[in-house]
């Protein structure tokens, strides 16, 4: 087991997790100043030695990274020993979307600091005498409570089944590790030891579990890549005039969160701090005559990379039953079974009530009129419901997913250099410390402890001893 | 009074006794050993060795402090190699052969040369405790001698029961006497105590056996030795043999399971699954056709051998029948057979990190009675033991090795930390920092601590001292001296490693996986006469050579030493109530009351301690 270091610098959300007008995020350290250096400009571009100004001093600016405006933030200064952690911090004042909350975080973690353990803030504040013994108390039973909730969600996650899988994952390389060890400390034994070729299937086939499994945790990724969406419908039942009606709305928000050009931004949307990504948008925001050229198989095509389709409709042309019919042919033609559909009927402004009824028998149907720009909230709401982004994005879940997603990063770095130490002939005790890492950082996310275990492999697998 | 008043009495003389005595002796204490038999002091009771992977760094880690362990194994050493040359230098482990009645008479003489110490042989049966203070012992004869304080080194003689077949007798090994009475007074006093079981193999006659049909393990060509100071290298060695068992003797030695008191349960003690019985083997691994044995003299004039990994309690008929189907073994015959041994060891989470017992003030344990085995773990122990000993007496603080100072360290924060199920062995996969803690670095580890507490010598101090710069100064060589291409390539090319095409640093070249120094310099006639002007040790250039070549992982486990190290820096208050700490899970508090941890370090190795317990402790300690 390993503590939390306490003299790194740390970082975490302050405010409460999930969607709100701002967010607080806290950033507290030996480096805080350093980091936020790097990483601040002032609205005309320039940087700040933040080591120079004065504590309690507010700062506007963007946060770069990697030469990208990330959010337009303020920031709080306080300065040793006169915070609450007793510590350099800073709190930045941020737009409260989720994703940008992921994002900072992920810059703050790449530029040199690292999520907080729970409860971590308050320790370093009693640790550097901010808070009397009474007050320590109260919040040495916050942080058990913290825990409590914290094994709570180790439970979800062993129902959910990842816990199980990293388990497994993990027995499978205690395995590998216990025969470098035995190769280590039993090296007079007559065992025979690993043959090369097979510990190296094995470590591949790991490193491809782990990153799978680092990819499916981390929904920041997720949300910077956006959700697939495809709109799908027949021709001149107005696609674009509903992308661009959406489009129209948001684009003031995705330049300015998002702090890119408008090139790269153009066919995709932030939708409640969810970024949607729709596909092949160029083709539908041209003309009409130029979509009927792409033809029925590029729009199966795109559906089936999709979470979601968009399928619009004009009462016009179709009725309820027909289109129950080409939604079927859609999702068999796409071959994508897991795909969400919402039917969207368009050019509502144009039919009666009575006209309409029939058409609420569609899957997850909303009546608008892209036109008018009518009733597009109600679609919004639909896009991030069907998406699933909120419910997968609860709290606990959130925190623990980024901390999992870090260990299995590390383990990944680990498991590549046990690799890459196989190709330069490494000796297995160097092997071995690549692969403690890894197994830490597993037992990191199962709680598991390794070294005794190890031993305790060896044995029950070998006839050692002379 | 005709006896004098003591500062330590140490009761036992095997190498932790021994180890134990010398130290407290040499540091200044006035010493009483007590052992049950002055012929028998410093006796290797089972293989006729010393070191070995992980054990050989804890000799030479005994030697850097100023002990005599290192120095007795090289003088009566007949055989040396250094094991695990193959892997990287954190893994290289010395170990010898030695001459065992060469062995102990060594001991016996460094012991004698010691002027602190007196001896007397008697058994000692009971602890004289005063206010929850050792002050004494009383033995058998029923004197009572008078001490500051006590360290017990009972290794196996603790209500000893030696079991052969079906037959048992008490022995505290073969031939001699058990000891009583300390258990049963130390349980009274409100020690916990246990029983544990191991076991050794048949003595053999050398004349008996037929060496051409087994495979002749040799010495090392240019043998090292353990001790930093200037024991003498060996120039001849002794071999030892390879042979195997097989099918034949796997059938004969099932014969006798019925009679195994392993197997019928008249063994009640836990033994060693690292170093089971020949029976334990065939039955645990069935599907094994054959088991390595080595065939190891017992010394340099004599024909007893030691037939290591033959070791069984199974009846002595059955143990001959089966060994006469050895290849080899055609015409063997018996010293004595093997036997298994059961003796009480008192749980080591009753200690301090000094080795002193929580419960009774001026009372330490070492070697066996605490659950360890091995010749290695014993002496580290009595050494440890007999400097806390000595500097409590003197109002002096305690010297407690880190896990990333020492195996030493490792092994006592375990025992007091974690206790120990079976006989505790130390490999080296038991350290966390394993690539700091090698054999070729004991001496700048651990002998400027040693001299400075007065045991290692000023003459062992000035050498590490000269080490240290002697090591720097090759580096600084190699990492300035530029080689030219013509001189090296013929050589790189036989490595199969690329050719040079302009003059490039040393350092460069000695970074190459497939490059070793001393290969190097004998390619390179301008890096020979460069190293050779500066007038060093071989073991100076390979200790560069390793810090270079493994500069990173050693970095690397440095940079979590200093992490580690901030929470051994957090003491716990003596005597903190961890049961009123309502945050806590209620494991944690039961293994806290239990172990008592002394700093938050050690709290947190405690197995089912987590690190949000860890976290209240410190919110609830301070620092």
């Amino acid at each position: 087991m390993q503590l939390p270091d306490r003299n790194d610098t740390i970082c975490a959300l302050a405010t409460a997790p999930g969607m709100g007008a701002i967010a607080v995020i806290r950033i507290s350290g030996a480096n805080t100043f350093d980091i936020i250096n790097k990483i601040f400009q002032s609205k005309s571009g320039k940087s700040k030695d933040f080591k120079a100004v004065k504590s309690h001093t507010l700062h506007f600016g963007n946060i770069i990274y990697d030469n990208k405006i990330i959010d337009e933030v303020l920031l709080s200064v306080f300065k040793n020993p006169m915070s609450y952690t007793g510590e350099d911090t800073v709190e930045i004042s941020c737009h409260g979307s989720t994703y940008i909350q992921q994002q900072l975080l992920q810059v703050l973690q790449g530029s040199g600091s690292r999520l907080a353990e729970p409860g971590e803030f308050t320790m370093r504040a009693f640790l550097n005498g901010k808070l009397d013994l009474t007050q320590a108390e109260a919040v040495a039973d916050l942080i058990s409570s913290q825990h409590a909730s914290a094994h709570t969600t180790a439970i979800q996650q062993l129902r959910g089944g990842y816990n199980s899988t990293i388990q497994a994952l993990r027995q499978q390389l205690m395995d590998f590790a216990s025969l470098i060890e035995l190769e280590l400390d039993f090296a007079e034994e007559d065992v025979e030891f690993a043959n090369r070729d097979q510990l190296r299937a094995l470590i591949n086939g790991l490193l491809k579990e782990v990153k799978t499994l680092r990819n499916s945790f981390d929904t920041g990724n997720a949300m910077k890549n956006g959700i697939p969406v495809v709109i799908a419908g027949k021709p001149n039942v107005g696609k674009s005039t509903l992308l661009n009606a959406l489009l129209n709305e948001e684009k003031a928000i995705v330049s300015e969160i998002a702090g890119t050009t408008r090139d790269v931004v153009e066919d995709q949307l932030i939708i409640d701090g969810y970024r949607f990504r729709f596909m092949d948008t160029a083709g539908i925001r041209h003309t009409t005559d130029t979509i009927e050229k792409i033809g029925v198989e590029k729009t199966y095509l795109h559906t089936e990379k999709a979470s979601i389709a968009l399928y619009l409709c004009d009462p016009g042309q179709s009725k309820p039953e027909e289109i129950k019919s080409e939604l079927e042919e859609l999702k068999t033609k796409s071959g994508n079974n897991t795909l969400s559909i919402i039917t969207v009927v368009n050019k509502t402004d144009q039919f009666s009530e009575e006209t309409l009824l029939p058409y609420q028998e569609l899957p997850s149907s909303v009546f608008i009129s892209a036109k008018n720009k009518t009733h597009l909230e109600e679609l919004k709401s639909l896009l991030i419901s069907e998406s699933g982004v909120a419910n997968k994005e609860n709290e606990n879940q959130l925190v623990t997913n980024a901390r999992h997603a870090s260990s299995l990063l590390k383990a990944e770095t680990a498991l590549t250099k046990v690799i890459e130490g196989m190709d330069d002939n490494l000796t297995s005790d160097f092997l071995a410390l690549e692969l403690k890492e890894a197994l830490y950082q597993l037992g990191n996310i199962t709680g598991e402890i390794y070294t005794d275990d190890l031993l305790g492999n060896i044995f029950s697998k070998f006839c050692i001893g002379k | 009074m005709i006896y004098p008043n003591y500062d330590v009495i140490v009761v036992g003389a095997g190498h932790a006794g021994c180890e134990a005595a010398a130290s407290a002796a040499n540091m200044g204490s006035k010493v009483l050993l007590i052992t049950m038999n002055m012929q028998t002091i410093a006796q290797m009771s089972c293989n006729p060795a010393m070191g070995g992977i992980a054990k050989g760094q804890i000799v030479r880690e005994i030697d850097a402090l100023g002990g005599y362990s290192g120095i007795v194994s090289d003088k009566s050493a007949i055989q040396f190699r250094m094991l695990n040359r193959s892997k990287g230098p954190a893994m290289w482990s010395p170990r010898t052969q030695n001459d065992r009645m060469l062995f102990a008479a060594e001991w016996r003489k460094k012991l004698e040369e010691t002027t602190n110490i007196d001896f007397w042989q008697d058994m000692a049966n009971g602890i004289i405790v005063e206010d929850g203070r050792a002050v004494g012992v009383t033995t058998g004869m029923g004197i009572s001698f008078r001490s500051k304080s006590v360290i017990l080194t009972n290794g196996t003689f603790l209500n000893g029961i030696i079991h052969i077949g079906e037959k048992q007798f008490g022995g505290g090994r073969t031939g001699e006497k058990a000891a009583t009475g300390i258990t049963e007074q130390l349980v009274g006093l409100g020690f916990e105590s246990g029983r544990m079981k191991t076991g050794t193999p048949a003595r053999i006659d050398g004349r008996s056996l037929n060496y051409s049909k087994m495979e002749e393990q040799f010495g090392d060509e240019n043998p090292d030795k353990f001790s930093y100071s200037d024991t003498p290298y060996l120039t001849k060695q002794r071999s030892c043999w390879i042979t195997y068992t097989n099918q034949a003797v796997h059938d004969i030695l099932q014969e006798g399971f019925e009679k195994s008191p392993m197997f019928t349960g008249r063994i009640q003690g836990l033994g060693p699954r690292y170093c089971p019985s020949i029976e334990d083997k065939i039955n645990r691994f069935s599907d094994r056709e054959r088991h390595q044995l080595f065939v190891e003299p017992e010394g340099w004039d004599t024909c007893e051998i030691y037939v290591n990994g033959f070791s069984s309690s199974l009846p002595e008929d059955i143990q001959y029948r089966a060994m006469r189907k050895i290849e080899g073994f055609e015409n063997v015959k018996m010293f004595r057979p093997g036997y298994a041994i059961e003796y009480d060891y008192f749980p080591p989470t009753q200690l301090s990190s000094t080795l002193e017992t929580k419960l009774i003030s001026g009372l330490y344990f070492a070697g066996q009675i605490n659950g360890t085995t091995g010749y290695e773990e014993a002496a580290c122990q009595g050494l440890m033991a007999g400097i806390n000993a000595h500097r409590k007496i003197n109002d002096l603080t305690p010297v407690v090795l880190s896990r990333s100072e020492a195996y030493i360290g490792v092994l006592i924060d375990d025992l007091i930390t974690k206790g120990t199920e079976e006989p505790y062995r130390m490999f080296t996969s038991r350290a966390e920092f394993r690539t700091l803690l090698r054999q070729d670095n004991a001496d700048i580890r651990l002998t400027p601590l040693g001299h400075e507490i007065g045991l290692a010598t000023e003459e062992s101090y000035n050498r590490v001292k000269s080490k240290v710069v002697d090591i720097q100064r090759v580096m600084d060589l190699i990492a300035n001296l530029s080689i030219d291409p013509s001189e090296v390539n013929p050589w790189l090319n036989t490595l199969a490693t690329g050719e040079l095409n302009q003059r490039v640093k040393a350092k460069s070249i000695l970074l190459r996986p497939q490059v070793g120094i001393v290969d190097f310099i004998n390619a390179s006639a301008t890096l020979k006469s460069a190293i050779e002007s500066l007038q060093v040790d071989r073991l100076v250039i390979e200790s560069a050579e390793i810090n270079f070549k493994y500069e990173g992982y050693i970095g690397r486990e440095q940079e979590l030493v200093d992490k580690m190290s901030r929470l051994e820096y957090v003491k716990l208050k003596e005597g903190f109530d961890f049961s009123q700490v309502s945050s806590l899970s209620t494991e944690a508090r039961q293994k806290l009351s239990a172990i008592r941890p002394s700093t938050l370090g050690q709290a947190a190795r405690i197995s089912g301690v987590t690190p949000s317990d860890i976290s209240v402790l410190l919110v609830h300690m301070g620092r």
